[in-house]
């Protein structure tokens, strides 16, 4: 008990209870999960495991049904995702969800949408186009005309915009050509490397453990493991399930 | 590039002929009711000035529909009800004669107001859903105009509201005739005066709006409104105040009708004029201030220049074969479609509105002879 109560201190995220449904229909079955700050954490499981729903609640884009969402300290369980933006909250949502009509820069400022400080604003477009050189080399693009990994870089890119101390990534490997998705991957520790908070979730269970410093796995809607990335890499049940043998 | 648009290009670019082209166009607005006055005819400028709330009605209509792509078919709806508050505040009806300055930012407020109410129940509509529910919203306000007479007589029903005072800003009565040096200002031009200045004023606010925060918020939504929610942007509230916005620019129009018309009637505000205001903005270039000014003019100007056809007939043919009357609306029709056919994106589009539309190829030569200017 006291060890869960000093992990909580140093929580930037703990989730207690998380229930979610759509409709009848509960997709997330009560689920605990505790994201330290600046560690990155990921989410594995099947398709329909509830990983995607955990995330959308996380952000604010669909209220819980149950249970108790803490962030830095504050109870966030009800609040909506502009809210959670301002508190340093940033999702990349699942199928990327850049503006495809929009160039690459306007993407960008719209990542910039809830800050207020013009000058920062110019600094992080700066910093994001260092981090993504290919972004920089195609800023007054249209953003739909982006091949696939660019657009999963530049829905990143947006989302480091907002200057979160949370980021959420839903699957950022999905439709890449693994070499896109190990030069994602590359990008992500950076991002870690640099302070800022990470829960992932992966289906590309492998990946997403050997950058993680801690992994949940999710099944129908439960946690069912929960453990240092080295030890579930090992585990033979997690091994058989999920790493392909 | 072809070389007059390389012309072009350099003159847009050239300071003096911007300011030069600015006068040519303030020279032009400010004469056109004498000009036209004096060559087409009284009849006309009142016709310029119909163009002007037209031209207001579609910019309003412009972000509802051009900015923040929600597909509003029941737009007139306040217009009807800006233009029933100012008749209600300043009319022998219930006999209250309330200036203009207090009339008409009310009934801009309360059309706001019918904007949001419209608005908040359809939150989670889009397209073709939307598009039936503000229909029927249309509907549903040119119906109640036309029974709210009884038990409580509000609107005077079918019979519409007469006598409505005109628009007088303190001793300057817009209805009357002044001389000023010799010059004869009759009510029509007066008024052409007050529309020219409010339409100004509603350009200027939509060119701000356009590149603003708010305006960036419009387009995040119209283009993906999960992500625009990622993105911090509080999709309910700016889509409420887009629905607002364009319905104050339709209530301050319906004011200014009320006074200018000084008769109104729920058949003003049927249907019909919903959707030849859509034309207006779909034409001329959804998005595009410029597109939606020039669809509003051509949409009220070409109709009207159209009744003309028996006297061209008469004149080339010596007889008059189709009455003027029956082929008006099938030559406006046609036109319509060979404007959509050839111009897909609107007569203006918008850089935003052909890139949509896959567009012709120059698009992507344009992109990058525009980057090459900048980093020039």
């Amino acid at each position: 008990m006291s060890r869960a109560t000093s992990s909580n201190k140093q929580s930037l995220l703990s989730v207690r209870d998380l229930r979610v449904a759509y409709g009848g229909v509960v997709a997330v079955k009560g689920i605990d999960l505790e994201v330290g700050r600046g560690e990155l954490v990921c989410l594995i499981g099947a398709n329909g495991a509830g990983k995607t729903t955990t995330l959308k609640a996380l952000a604010g884009m669909l209220r819980p049904a149950g249970g108790t969402i803490r962030y830095d300290g504050h109870a966030i369980t009800r609040r909506r995702s502009y809210e959670l933006v301002s508190l340093g909250i940033a999702l990349v949502p699942e199928g990327r969800g850049i503006f495809g009509r929009l160039s690459v820069l306007e993407n960008l400022k719209l990542g910039a949408y809830v800050r207020r400080d013009t000058l920062g604003v110019s600094q992080d477009l700066d910093r994001g186009f260092e981090l993504f050189p290919r972004l920089a080399e195609r800023r007054s693009q249209i953003a739909g005309t982006l091949s696939g990994g660019e657009q999963q870089m530049l829905a990143i890119a947006r989302a480091l915009m907002s200057r979160p101390r949370l980021l959420l990534l839903d699957e950022p490997s999905m439709g890449l050509a693994p070499i896109m998705v190990q030069r994602i991957f590359g990008t992500i520790r950076r991002i870690a490397a640099e302070g800022v908070t990470l829960l992932l979730v992966e289906q590309n269970a492998r990946l997403a453990l050997e950058i993680s410093r801690r992994g949940y796995v999710m099944e129908s809607g439960r946690v069912t493991l929960a453990d240092e990335a080295a030890a579930l890499l090992a585990n033979p049940d997690v091994k058989r399930a999920y790493l392909g043998g | 590039m072809r070389d007059w648009q390389r012309r072009w290009r350099g003159w847009k670019r050239n300071r003096q002929v911007v300011l030069g082209a600015w006068i040519v166009i303030g020279i032009v607005l400010a004469l056109l009711p004498f000009v036209t006055g004096a060559t087409l005819g009284r009849g006309w400028v009142r016709i310029i000035d119909f163009a002007l709330l037209y031209v207001m009605l579609a910019l309003g209509l412009n972000i509802v529909v051009g900015y923040a792509g929600l597909l509003d078919l029941g737009y007139i709806a306040f217009y009807a009800v800006g233009a029933y508050v100012y008749a209600l505040l300043a009319s022998p009806h219930f006999g209250l004669h309330w200036p203009v300055w207090m009339a008409l930012p009310l009934g801009a407020t309360v059309a706001a107001v019918f904007g949001v109410l419209l608005g908040s129940p359809t939150l989670r509509l889009r397209g073709d859903y939307l598009a039936i529910v503000t229909l029927g919203f249309g509907e549903i306000i040119r119906i109640f105009l036309n029974n709210l007479n009884a038990p409580f007589n509000l609107t005077n029903g079918p019979q519409g509201i007469n006598l409505i005072d005109p628009i007088r800003i303190v001793d300057l009565g817009f209805s009357e005739t002044y001389t000023v040096f010799g010059i004869s200002f009759p009510p029509t031009h007066n008024y052409y005066y007050l529309f020219l200045t409010l339409t100004l004023a509603i350009i200027f606010i939509s060119i701000r709006l356009q590149d603003s925060r708010i305006g960036r918020a419009w387009v995040a939504i119209r283009e993906d409104e999960i992500a625009a929610a990622a993105t911090g942007i509080n999709t309910r509230n700016v889509k409420l105040l887009a629905f607002a916005m364009g319905a104050t620019f339709g209530g301050v129009s319906g004011g200014l009708f009320a006074g200018f018309q000084g008769f109104i009637s729920p058949e003003s505000f049927n249907l019909f004029e919903s959707i030849i205001v859509l034309c207006m903005v779909v034409l001329g270039g959804m998005g595009n201030i410029a597109g939606v000014i020039l669809g509003a003019v051509l949409l009220t100007t070409f109709p009207e220049a159209l009744r003309y056809l028996g006297e061209l007939q008469y004149m080339v043919f010596g007889q008059v074969f189709v009455d003027a009357a029956d082929l008006r609306m099938l030559v406006f029709g046609m036109a319509l479609v060979l404007i959509m056919i050839f111009r897909p994106a609107g007569i203006l589009p918008s850089m935003r509105r052909r890139r949509e539309l896959g567009a012709d190829a120059p698009v992507a030569a344009q992109e990058q002879a525009s980057l090459y200017d900048a980093q020039r």
